[in-house]
């Protein structure tokens, strides 16, 4: 039964841990599936990061947060537009840019706004998105097993949590279903058809930036305003990357990226529990060798056993009409 | 007579100092197939983008079904009852046909209704015109015959009824074009208006009911169809007399030069392309290999020339030997007298990024004539390449300027001087006027005939079969990757398109 615990505590933080991956990673699939590659999504991630700590700080409310958060993650998302799309640009570059001015900046006013060295102030229960507990929790928690599973890895989470799980067959949902979807796919694999059918490429790939910006925010508040009760500087950590490598390894496909998440976040949570503990027969595991993993695990995988991961055709590539 | 379906009047488009479109008018009468003919860079797929909304023009009025319109935007042109088939296909190539076809005129927001819709929709099309698709089929996984299908299909599926096609036969087999025709005559007798963009004039004598000319980004002339020839439309096409059929005398063949024993080739798939063929090629001859696309012809090409290994086989230059397990590299085999040009010039031909005097001596940079100790010998480079340009009329004649910017026909001209100048003994030619107009074919055929004549050895690969008629000694014909027949070149199309076809020689022979 002790295990059982262990174990349920451990796919409770994997899911914690995986959140802020798979709205990222969502957020990145939008803009990509257009055909725009987004290397910014860390930057923008860290931006709504420090956006919804600031403002929630000053209001007391987290919703007031993350509108924050989206509101300038969507400006950053338009900028690697109006770079990539309107002045076709390298969308590599760009998103670079981006996440250094998001490094940047966010210290810089941080440190001037509220002058705690690049935090912001640590926020009330008001001014974030608390557990919410599921109903029956309490009720079912002694039942073995099953009640375990509900009231402690369903239930307890912020509602952020929660969205981010129905984002997935959301995602799915409008990319496969929906004629924005059908555009949106269409734009990615050969601008020149969607074109050609009478619909704007850059209408088209703007509102999926825009997509990825609402996305970016959702995954920046969760950091200061869930998991945290505020901004710290690099609070991202290099999560907008490893939510591109789930991306790439989930092939673009939303139920998939879920998963990949999933997995990256797990590894993450195992790190976290094993870190100081030996392992049987390995013995120490230095605590950066577990931090590498993922990263290691994309590149084996990708390289073996997943398969080509085959992006959208015209990724990266700005569309100019041919003579 | 029927009423004008398409009215232009004085269209002017330029793009930066190039004058695309001057002053064209043209007149398309509903119900007709009408023919719009010139070499590559005259104006026609500028004159029809703008009419399709793609480009907007500079000057010039247009009138759809006798009103004056304004067409800014394909959806605008879609309006107007306008579909186009590109040249490039215009789809995305891992949606089903069904996706492809309802993309940009979904209806509603959400797919499932519209989807339905669509389906019934594309089954009565396929019904009424004989364009049978299965609508859940990906396109990547149709053949190029059939993917223009779906692009008529989605024109028709938008209420199209003006049809233009740009260049639709270009990538066809000839059994596809001759099924394209069909559907197009069809839709004629639906009462569809069809513009077919072509510089082959072979089809436009085969089926346009009128003919109109441009040259130089202006309308020169249009004819109906009945009442003119093929050499009065080339001679409006290029603006002097051209000579459609080749002159050429007796070959007077010598030594075998280029030898091929049991060569075997298979792609990287394990599919073998090339299956056990031999043939000889002598000097002072021409040896065509006919074919479908497809049929083994390129692989063949790849490893003759080294590109490309081969299974087993043996390739012999000149007496000696040719290593085919991959050591024997192009550079020794040009060095051995073996000069190819390759059948795709954009990708294995030139470096198009390049300027002119580059790609004018790539390949045979190692050659002391262009060094300089160590370095390349820019000045002798630039004049080497300015001789090469006098002598083969590459325009514009300027050896700075990037080889993207000249012409198919010039792009190909600067292969072929990098090639014939070398003085090779062993000449290999891959589908040397594809996508060439007829001025510069005329030009490029005289020059095979001359490298005959001077007694080298000219390997000839076209899927053009007039081009293999006209130029050939002797003829191999290839299918599924074997040599199924040998044939003169006083040899009846009938006869090679029967073995291009793979019946069997005896059968062929009756």
């Amino acid at each position: 039964m002790d295990f059982f615990h262990t174990l349920i505590l451990l796919l409770d933080s994997t899911v914690r841990l995986s959140v802020p991956l798979l709205l990222a990673a969502l957020a990145g699939l939008y803009s990509e599936r257009s055909g725009v590659f987004d290397i910014g999504l860390e930057g923008k991630m860290l931006a709504g990061a420090f956006a919804a700590g600031a403002a929630a700080a000053v209001t007391g409310s987290a919703w007031a947060g993350l509108g924050a958060a989206m509101l300038i993650s969507i400006f950053l998302a338009l900028v690697h537009g109006f770079a990539s799309i309107t002045h076709r640009g390298n969308q590599i570059v760009s998103g670079v840019a981006i996440n250094f001015i998001a490094a940047g900046s966010t210290i810089i006013l941080g440190q001037a706004w509220f002058r705690q060295g690049g935090r912001t102030p640590s926020l009330s229960a008001g001014g974030r998105f608390g557990a919410i507990e599921l109903p029956f929790a309490d009720a079912v928690r002694d039942v073995p097993i099953l009640g375990e599973i509900y009231s402690e890895l369903l239930s307890g989470h912020s509602l952020l949590v929660y969205a981010a799980f129905l984002l997935v067959p959301f995602t799915w949902w409008v990319l496969f279903r929906t004629r924005f979807g059908l555009r949106l796919r269409a734009v990615g694999e050969n601008p020149a058809a969607v074109d050609t059918a009478g619909i704007s490429v850059s209408w088209l790939r703007y509102r999926a930036v825009i997509c990825t910006g609402i996305l970016t925010g959702m995954a920046g508040s969760y950091l200061s305003l869930a998991q945290n009760a505020g901004f710290v500087k690099d609070m991202t950590a290099g999560r907008g990357f490893i939510a591109l490598a789930a991306l790439i390894f989930a092939k673009w496909k939303p139920v998939p990226v879920m998963f990949a998440c999933l997995l990256f976040g797990f590894l993450d949570a195992f790190a976290i529990r094993v870190q100081g503990t030996p392992l049987p027969l390995i013995g120490q595991v230095p605590v950066q060798f577990m931090q590498a993993l993922p990263y290691v695990l994309t590149v084996v995988l990708l390289a073996g056993f997943i398969g080509k991961a085959i992006p959208p055709r015209a990724g990266g590539v700005p569309y100019v009409k041919e003579r | 007579m029927a009423h004008t379906a398409i009215e232009l009047n004085g269209i002017s488009k330029s793009f930066g100092a190039v004058h695309a479109n001057r002053n064209i008018d043209l007149k398309i009468t509903a119900g007709t197939i009408h023919g719009i003919i010139g070499e590559n860079g005259a104006g026609k797929s500028t004159l029809m983008s703008i009419l399709y909304g793609f480009y907007q023009a500079d000057r010039g009025r247009i009138q759809v079904g006798g009103k004056p319109v304004t067409i800014n935007t394909p959806s605008a042109a879609i309006a107007l009852g306008i579909g186009m088939v590109h040249q490039h296909f215009m789809l995305v190539e891992n949606f089903t046909v069904l996706e492809n076809v309802i993309l940009g005129a979904e209806g509603e927001a959400l797919l499932n209704t519209s989807i339905a819709k669509a389906r019934s929709e594309l089954e009565r099309l396929e019904r009424d015109y004989g364009l049978e698709v299965d609508p859940d089929a990906v396109i990547e996984d149709l053949s190029v015959g059939l993917q223009q299908r779906v692009e008529i299909l989605k024109a028709l599926y938008r209420g199209a009824e003006i049809l233009i096609l740009d260049e639709p036969t270009g990538v066809l087999t000839p059994a596809e074009a001759d099924h394209l025709f069909r559907i197009l005559r069809q839709l004629k007798d639906e009462g569809k208006t069809i513009i077919l963009i072509t510089h082959k004039l072979r089809e436009i004598m085969a089926i346009t009911d009128n003919v109109s000319v441009m040259r130089q980004g202006a309308m020169v002339a249009t004819r109906k169809t009945s009442e003119t020839t093929v050499e009065e439309l080339a001679e409006l096409m290029v603006g002097r007399r051209v000579l459609l059929s080749v002159e050429k005398g007796e070959a007077k063949p010598g030594g075998v030069m280029l030898s091929v024993k049991n060569l075997t080739v298979k792609d990287s798939r394990g599919v073998t392309m090339v299956d056990n063929v031999s043939l000889d090629v002598r000097a002072g001859e021409i040896v065509g290999i006919a074919g479908v696309a497809g049929n083994g012809q390129s692989q063949l090409l790849d490893a003759v020339s080294g590109v490309q290994k081969a299974v087993s086989g043996t390739v012999t230059l000149d007496g000696v030997p040719v290593a085919l397990t991959g050591e024997a590299d192009p550079a020794d085999l040009r060095q051995r007298g073996m000069a190819h040009v390759p059948e795709d010039r954009h990708h294995v031909g030139l470096v198009l990024p390049f300027e002119e005097n580059e790609n004018a001596m790539l390949g045979y940079h190692r050659q002391a004539k262009y060094l300089n100790g160590p370095f390349l010998d820019i000045a002798a480079i630039r004049n080497d390449a300015r001789e090469k340009i006098e002598k083969y009329d590459i325009r514009p004649a300027d050896c700075r300027l990037k080889t993207a910017n000249f012409s198919g026909g010039n792009q190909q001209k600067i292969v072929l001087a990098r090639e014939m100048e070398q003085d090779p003994k062993v000449l290999i030619v891959g589908q040397p006027t594809r996508g060439v107009d007829v001025g510069a074919i005329e030009f490029i055929h005289k020059r095979l005939i001359d490298m005959r004549d001077q007694g080298k050895a000219v390997l000839l690969v076209s899927v053009e079969l007039d081009e293999i008629r006209s130029l050939s000694d002797r003829i191999l014909v290839m299918f599924a990757g074997r040599i199924v027949g040998e044939r003169g070149p006083d040899a009846s199309e009938a006869e090679l398109g029967l073995l291009m076809a793979g019946v069997e020689e005896k059968e062929a022979a009756e």
